[in-house]
């Protein structure tokens, strides 16, 4: 698929969640919701992203939940 | 309930016994009156008609304008009755019952009045009974026998109407004003059953006549309901079905297959030919109305375009050859074994529809899961109401809407956000305006004046927010905003019912400055006074209910309006009771089911994710499959991988993902890019155009199983005539599904609700005798509720605690320019029905034969634009040529068209935008130019040329309509 499709969905996704005043908890929503509904292969592509691109274009929020939550 | 099992061969529909007609409605009221009815004692609620008394007590009392179904009007005079110690001859109908008095339906001076009040109608009636339509049918006819009416004295020289004019100009019944008795249940029965008022008695004594407002009925405000042709005691409205085919001879219960309202009919049969679909009486939703769609548009079913042989062709530009079922299974079979092998599991998929029954969804996701061994299952609800499953699951614990319809009488403030009952959800829609007639206040959030605005007769709404597409989620901050400084909120409900911390959390966000009415005044385009007004009237109006469609859910963020709107609800305490709760009205016929049946990638029945061990478990030892724990691909990913070719094998159950999802150019390019697709329809859609095998389905006449409305209101499907392709659709898959080397042996579609109950704790007692001995159940039906749960969250959420969530408003991407200044909305039109493959193919095609433009008088003039110009629709996706429409119904700066032809392209503008949490497309919010022109776009020319050729591989003549 490509990036910036998952990107604009990730980014979506993270401004929905900006809202929780509580940043980890936050973080952990954002995760969740990728574990929950993206493919494997979508959170993997996102992954493999933020890891060789640092993220560029993603929320800051967004790259932090997928750091430190998704599971891939 | 488990002694007994049905297969195709034992099951038999239970017999329809018609309820009596009761001549008045029923009343409710705790207090007892004790009457006797020709010497015998009855016990009836107060404020019963001695007439309905006496139908309870067995006792038919002659009549003519009384009904049932609509309030007595006391003017035929044949229901008269004697009171011992009173005056005169009371009209039965009219007269309600009293303590201890006795009632004589039948004497000889009732007789000798009732005889020369039949006299007098008979005198001014044809008398061509043994050739008239009604035959056998007529009330008027059963009457002069019950009377003993045997001659009229006056002869029948005198002035007369038995040359009265026919109507027949609409094309599902005629209306004989000759054999009308003027008895105004027709009238009454348009104002109280429909509620549009389109009929009226025009002139006086002998002079008065049923008229359509003095016009013929197509150029009427008629919509074709048939409420008045059901009402009419003889042959003057007929089904034109009735007068071509005869009476019918059985008759078999069955569920509408049209929109979410889910209306129960008998389909009246003579053998294998529907004569006429009557709504039933007793049907849960409908209550005996029905609209233009159920009750008449239903020639589809065995019109020359349905395909009935299975088709395959190796590739998308060869001709379609016909072949047996078993060479099409087994190809197909083998092509999903090929693909599997070449490009692995995940490269394949399925959608199923809302149009499918439950149990067919059931075993196509069970197909996909278990045999295909992936996820990758989703349901054309992605592009409609995935926000509302969603949104309501995280909020209140279950993904459903909360009420019954009739939950709408004791509503007293009612909200209807992005929804068009009138249009959409009609048989609904009548029963709102009868509670709006009633006195109940109404507020609309709609960007354009739907018909409840003021367009409809008796009707208007208190508030109007004509908001601008896409900022549901600031108007309903406002509105929260204003319940929360105002000290609006229902504390003892949020204290008692709610997450207290999520409460606090969304109160302080929604009390910001920036949510208030006036922050937001200039965003939405609606004036900060009206919002407040609408909130407070909602907050303190007594009960408050929301209604909402897919001008809800279809935006990017569409599902943080459904939170929004439940947290409006939880705050102002309209939850768990009648007359209140949110209440999605759902488009399609199953939508409910389609979802519930774990027809989406991330759960299986019963909204249970697939990652979670003790449900997958479960499943997996019912099926014996290893199952994933990985959610699959929605609709949106499995196109867009398509593209760019990582995803090769569909099979598509009667979904027609080419018409219905947006930006057609995207879906057919990945369509195109795909090695298998199959798709199981009725008709060569738009999406079977790019298939490489069709196998033909059933209609829901020909098939057996269940729909879930939007009240989840299970309701049967009865098979009244053999499927014409030769089996039902279920049978198709588990064919399939036999091919592929995994057996899935249902001898009937009741077992496959058997193992769906089996293994999904909400439709644990539910049965397919259960629902033949109670007519319908809404889940969750279970061994706490056996007899189902008509209101939900009574005593608390199905989450426990209620939680509010923080809905911060974030403008779509989707933003107006100079390029496209203009956004565009969609919607439906009363006599069409989505896609239009089943109503396209009716005569409902005349009163929608073309999908128009809505454009503001004020937009058209600074484009040149006039009533009736061509006009190019362009967006960031693509371009589409459409008739114009200059109306003020739309606000400035926003035009509106419908969806229901394929050649109008209006999905080929609709972008990729979608919902943040579910995908579901925006396809509410477009922002486009439109300009003059004088010819159809370069889509719509290519449209011309493929699906042209596509009809002919089918080597079949297809009646699609191309624009003049």
């Amino acid at each position: 698929m490509q990036t910036e499709t998952l990107i604009k969905m990730a980014n979506q996704i993270g401004d929905f969640f900006e809202a929780e005043p509580d940043e980890a908890q936050a973080n952990l929503e954002i995760a969740n919701h990728l574990n929950r509904f993206w493919t494997v292969d979508m959170r993997k592509q996102i992954a493999t992203y933020v890891i060789e691109e640092s993220g560029a274009g993603l929320h800051k929020q967004v790259v932090s939940a997928i750091s430190s939550h998704l599971k891939v | 309930m488990d002694d007994i099992k049905y297969t195709k061969s034992n099951y038999i529909a239970p017999k329809y016994v018609p309820s009596p007609d009761y001549g008045t409605p029923k009343k409710v009221s705790e207090k007892l009156v004790m009457l006797t009815i020709d010497g015998v004692d009855i016990s009836v609620p107060e404020g019963t008609s001695i007439m309905h008394a006496a139908q309870l007590s067995g006792v038919s009392v002659p009549k003519l304008c009384a009904t049932d179904s609509l309030e007595p009007f006391g003017s035929c005079r044949l229901c008269l009755v004697e009171i011992e110690g009173r005056r005169g001859y009371p009209a039965s109908c009219t007269t309600p019952v009293a303590e201890g008095i006795k009632v004589h339906t039948q004497t000889q001076k009732l007789a000798d009045v009732r005889r020369g009040v039949m006299e007098l109608y008979i005198s001014d009636h044809p008398l061509d009974c043994l050739t008239c339509a009604a035959n056998g049918d007529c009330e008027l006819q059963d009457m002069a026998g019950a009377v003993g009416l045997r001659e009229v004295r006056y002869g029948y020289e005198g002035e007369n109407h038995l040359k009265a004019e026919k109507d027949e100009t609409n094309p599902y019944f005629t209306f004989d004003p000759s054999k009308c008795i003027v008895c105004s249940r027709c009238v009454r029965a348009c104002e109280e059953t429909q509620g549009t008022f389109a009929l009226t008695i025009e002139g006086r004594g002998f002079g008065s006549k049923v008229s359509a407002g003095n016009k013929d009925f197509m150029d009427s405000e008629c919509v074709s309901c048939g409420a008045c042709v059901q009402a009419c005691p003889t042959a003057t409205l007929m089904e034109k079905t009735v007068i071509e085919a005869g009476t019918p001879e059985h008759s078999i219960i069955t569920t509408c297959a049209y929109c979410g309202v889910g209306c129960s009919f008998n389909a009246e049969m003579k053998g294998e030919e529907v004569v006429r679909m009557s709504p039933n009486k007793d049907g849960g939703a409908n209550h005996g109305h029905s609209c233009v769609k159920g009750r008449f548009a239903w020639g589809y079913a065995t019109h020359k375009d349905r395909i009935t042989t299975p088709m395959i062709r190796k590739n998308i530009t060869d001709p379609w050859q016909e072949v047996s079922w078993d060479e099409a299974i087994n190809y197909a079979a083998s092509e999903i074994k090929r693909i599997e092998a070449k490009y692995g599991k995940d490269a394949m998929g399925g959608i199923t529809s809302s149009r499918c029954t439950n149990e067919e969804v059931y075993v196509t996701q069970k197909l996909v899961r278990a045999v295909f061994g992936t996820n990758n299952v989703d349901t054309c609800a992605r592009v409609c109401h995935s926000p509302t499953g969603y949104g309501l699951k995280q909020t209140l614990g279950e993904s459903a809407g909360t009420q019954t319809f009739d939950s709408v009488m004791k509503s007293d403030v009612i909200m209807i956000i992005g929804a068009n009952p009138t249009d959409g959800h009609p048989v609904f829609a009548s029963q709102m305006k009868r509670r709006l007639r009633e006195g109940a206040k109404l507020i609309i959030a709609d960007p354009r004046a739907i018909d409840l605005v003021e367009n409809s007769p008796h009707v208007h709404a208190d508030y109007h927010l004509n908001l601008r597409p896409g900022t549901n989620v600031a108007l309903i901050s406002a509105l929260a905003h204003v319940v929360v400084t105002e000290g609006l909120v229902k504390e003892d409900f949020v204290k008692a019912r709610c997450e207290r911390d999520s409460f606090v959390a969304w109160r302080d966000f929604v009390a910001k400055p920036e949510n208030s009415p006036e922050a937001l005044e200039k965003e939405l385009g609606v004036k900060a006074q009206t919002m407040r007004e609408a909130a407070r009237l909602f907050a303190t109006g007594g009960n408050g209910a929301i209604y909402y469609g897919l001008g809800v859910t279809e935006h990017s963020q569409g599902s943080t309006m459904v939170m929004g709107i439940a947290n409006l609800a939880m705050a102002t305490g309209n939850l768990g009771r009648e007359g209140v709760g949110v209440n999605p009205l759902r488009g399609q016929n199953n939508v409910q089911g389609s979802c519930d049946m774990g027809s989406m990638p991330h759960e299986f029945t019963g909204y249970r994710h697939v990652s979670d061990d003790a449900t997958r478990a479960l499943f997996e030892a019912a099926w014996g499959r290893p199952l994933s724990a990985e959610p699959g691909l929605r609709i949106p990913n499995m196109l867009d991988l398509a593209g760019e070719g990582r995803f090769k094998a569909l099979y598509c159950v009667g979904e027609d993902i080419a018409q219905s999802d947006p930006n057609t150019q995207h879906v057919t390019h990945a369509l195109e890019s795909m090695e298998c697709v199959i798709v199981q329809d009725l008709f060569l859609n738009e999406t079977a155009m790019y298939a490489h095998v069709f196998f033909p389905g059933a209609s829901f006449l020909e098939k057996s199983g269940t729909f879930t409305n939007a009240e989840r209101r299970i309701s049967p499907v009865r098979r009244v005539m053999a499927p014409k392709n030769g089996f039902e659709d279920w049978e198709i898959t588990a064919k399939l599904s036999e091919a592929l080397g995994y057996s899935m042996h249902y001898n009937h579609a009741s077992e496959i609700m058997d193992e769906i109950a089996a293994l999904t704790p909400t439709f644990k007692s539910v049965s397919f005798k259960k629902l033949d001995e109670f007519g319908s159940i809404q889940w969750p039906c279970d061994d706490e509720n056996p007899s189902g749960t008509p209101t939900m969250h009574v005593d608390e959420f199905v989450r426990g605690k209620g939680k509010f969530f923080v809905t911060q408003y974030v403008p779509t991407s989707e933003k107006v320019n100079t390029k496209y200044p203009l956004i565009m909305t969609t919607g439906r039109i009363l006599s069409q029905y989505n896609v239009g493959a089943q109503t396209r193919r009716t005569k409902n095609v005349e009163w929608h034969h073309e999908d128009v433009v809505e454009i503001h008088p004020h937009d058209a003039e600074e484009r040149g634009v006039k009533e009736g110009d061509w006009i190019g629709i362009t967006s960031r996706a693509g371009e589409t040529v459409l008739r114009a429409t200059l109306t003020e119904r739309v606000q400035p700066g926003v035009i509106y068209t419908t969806f229901h032809h394929p050649e109008s392209g209006a999905n080929v503008i609709t972008t990729d935008n979608s919902d943040w949490a579910t995908n579901c497309p925006e396809f509410k919010v477009t922002a486009v130019q439109v300009t003059r022109v004088h010819q159809l776009s370069d889509w719509q020319k290519h449209y011309k040329t493929f699906s042209e050729a596509q009809i002919a591989f089918a080597n079949k003549k297809l009646s699609t309509q191309q624009p003049a």
